[in-house]
């Protein structure tokens, strides 16, 4: 119990004292999961729009597989991805293992299937005589699809917001394809794996508490801009 | 609405492009970069990170210091990925060292393993060698006496490859005999400082690196004593060696070399014998020079002979 409370007065002196370590560590958090779920959605998304518009055949195969992804343990993504980066990987000559851009790799990797698949359902929820009348309406597919995207814009932010939450919490990838190397690839789950291997459980709460704060504000951002956007469409 | 999404789409590239330049740039500073596996128990010390700032400071190179356990450092180092490998299992050394993987190995520190268990000490093996302490409590455990437990690493670290020796130096074959032979055996699969919290809520006795036992001891009121800590099987040695460029021509050779010939130097086993006084009281690892000829058992390494950078 000591050591939550000594967690939570470690993390506020933290905090104030802006203590530069945590701020860079903190920094490297928000930039590789901020850049993997930007890459991720720009790519997630169109995905998921296609998939949703075209009848084909093995469809709701796809689907069920892109669902299942949503499981895909984050060790298993890192050893894949080191595996393919590692000097000895096919992708080896890049020299990107313990990088952040590894590390950005991987958790693209890891949430692109919940932002295709919430997508995917964001845009099945609408109704049915929207999807055909806006297709009617639209001589190019794709414009129709921009607009039925527009349309499920909260249910396909939700999804981008999950998944930058599933990436700046995970520990098994970044510490795989990063290393956990300090000043180079330390982020905030590694960092507190650290600590409470070194058996400083006080720094550990104290860096989860600073992890959760990020993610509230980053969660506080979007809800603002999706208000903001509610209201310009409603003048 | 069709410019907008192709302006939109240009501005996205830009972005990730000056994002990938820009991080790309930020890791190519001025110092070079000198790739470092070690195992976690070495790492958690904090020792190598007092090292990353002052080698940083006065060689002007930086020490990128991955600690992942034993079994990945070496399988890092084995793939390529690393230019240097700090471990402490001579069994797993010496097999690397054979398959021609590594060159200039070298000791650079000592401690030693210690046996730790609850306070009361209920198997009653304390004053024992650790080969006598263990047949003890094999032979409480297999008798099913009250409150014997055993926690091991169960992981192939080099804590655990020691262990493994002192129940084969105690005369037991550990697949047959030990592993997996009754509830007092316990197997965390976890880390060194994992282990110990696990040893400590349980009231089981443990096999730890003295080092990290300390730290714990002293940052959780870990409620563990040292039972036994003497014996030559408790010898824990660390060293260090160079990928052989035979097997990695990109690796870099002249920053490792340059290393571990630091690390040997005077200077490198001053500040290895001085870590840790301040904090703990004593200092968690002995400088392998202190050894007058450390070639002979039980080190069986050496210390003294000046590294050369090595050539295809």
């Amino acid at each position: 119990m000591g050591e939550i409370t000594d967690g939570f007065i470690e993390a506020v002196t933290l905090i104030v004292t802006l203590n530069p370590e945590i701020l860079e560590i903190a920094a490297r958090s928000l930039y590789v999961s901020i850049a993997a779920t930007l890459v991720a959605a720009l790519f997630a998304i169109p995905l998921g729009a296609i998939i949703y518009y075209y009848d084909f055949r093995g469809k709701r195969a796809v689907i069920n597989l892109v669902q299942t992804l949503y499981a895909l343990p984050t060790v298993i993504v890192g050893l894949l991805v080191y595996l393919l980066v590692s000097y000895s990987g096919p992708l080896g000559f890049l020299n990107l293992l313990y990088t952040t851009n590894a590390m950005i790799i991987a958790q693209v990797v890891l949430v692109s299937p919940l932002i295709v698949g919430f997508t995917v359902a964001g845009l099945s929820g609408l109704d049915k005589e929207m999807k055909y009348t806006t297709m009617a309406l639209n001589a190019r597919a794709y414009r129709g699809l921009l607009t039925l995207v527009r349309e499920a814009k909260f249910a396909i932010l939700s999804a981008v917001v999950l998944a930058f939450g599933r990436a700046i919490a995970e520990v098994g990838a970044v510490m795989m394809v990063g290393g956990n190397i300090r000043h180079f690839t330390r982020t905030l789950t590694t960092a507190i794996t650290l600590n409470t291997s070194m058996g400083e459980f006080a720094t550990s709460i104290a860096l989860g508490i600073i992890l959760l704060t990020i993610a509230l504000i980053v969660n506080f951002g979007v809800n603002i801009l999706q208000n903001y956007n509610g209201r310009v469409k409603d003048e | 609405m069709k410019k907008l999404v192709s302006v939109l789409g240009i501005f996205l590239v830009l972005f990730a492009v000056i994002f990938a330049a820009g991080c790309v740039a930020a890791e190519q500073q001025e110092p070079t970069q000198l790739k470092i596996a070690t195992t976690t128990s070495l790492y958690d010390t904090g020792l190598l990170d007092a090292v990353q700032d002052y080698y940083l400071e006065e060689f002007n190179v930086d020490l990128l210091i991955t600690s992942q356990g034993t079994g990945k450092a070496i399988a890092s180092a084995k793939n390529g990925d690393v230019d240097v490998l700090l471990v402490h299992s001579p069994s797993q050394e010496a097999v690397f060292i054979d398959d021609g993987y590594g060159v200039n190995h070298r000791g650079i520190a000592y401690n030693y393993f210690v046996i730790v268990g609850p306070a009361d000490d209920p198997a009653g093996i304390a004053g024992m060698t650790p080969e006598e302490g263990v047949a003890t409590l094999k032979a409480l455990g297999d008798a099913g006496t009250e409150g014997i437990t055993f926690i091991s690493r169960g992981d192939n670290s080099g804590t655990h490859s020691a262990e493994k020796n002192i129940w084969a130096s105690a005369g037991f074959n550990y697949t047959a005999d030990i592993t997996g032979c009754g509830e007092w055996y316990k197997e965390t699969g976890a880390g060194m400082g994992d282990s110990l919290t696990t040893a400590g809520q349980l009231g089981a006795y443990i096999l730890t690196d003295e080092a990290t036992y300390l730290t714990y001891k002293k940052n959780n009121d870990l409620p563990l004593e040292v039972i036994i800590d003497e014996g030559t099987t408790l010898l824990n040695r660390y060293t260090v060696m160079t990928i052989n460029p035979e097997k990695y021509p990109d690796t870099n050779v002249v920053d490792a070399t340059a290393f571990t010939n630091w690390l040997i130097s005077e200077d490198g086993q001053n500040f290895i014998g001085a870590f840790g006084v301040e904090t703990y009281g004593k200092a968690l690892f002995t400088p392998m020079s202190t050894i007058a000829d450390s070639t002979l058992p039980p080190f069986n390494i050496d210390c003294k002979t000046p590294a050369v950078v090595p050539t295809v």
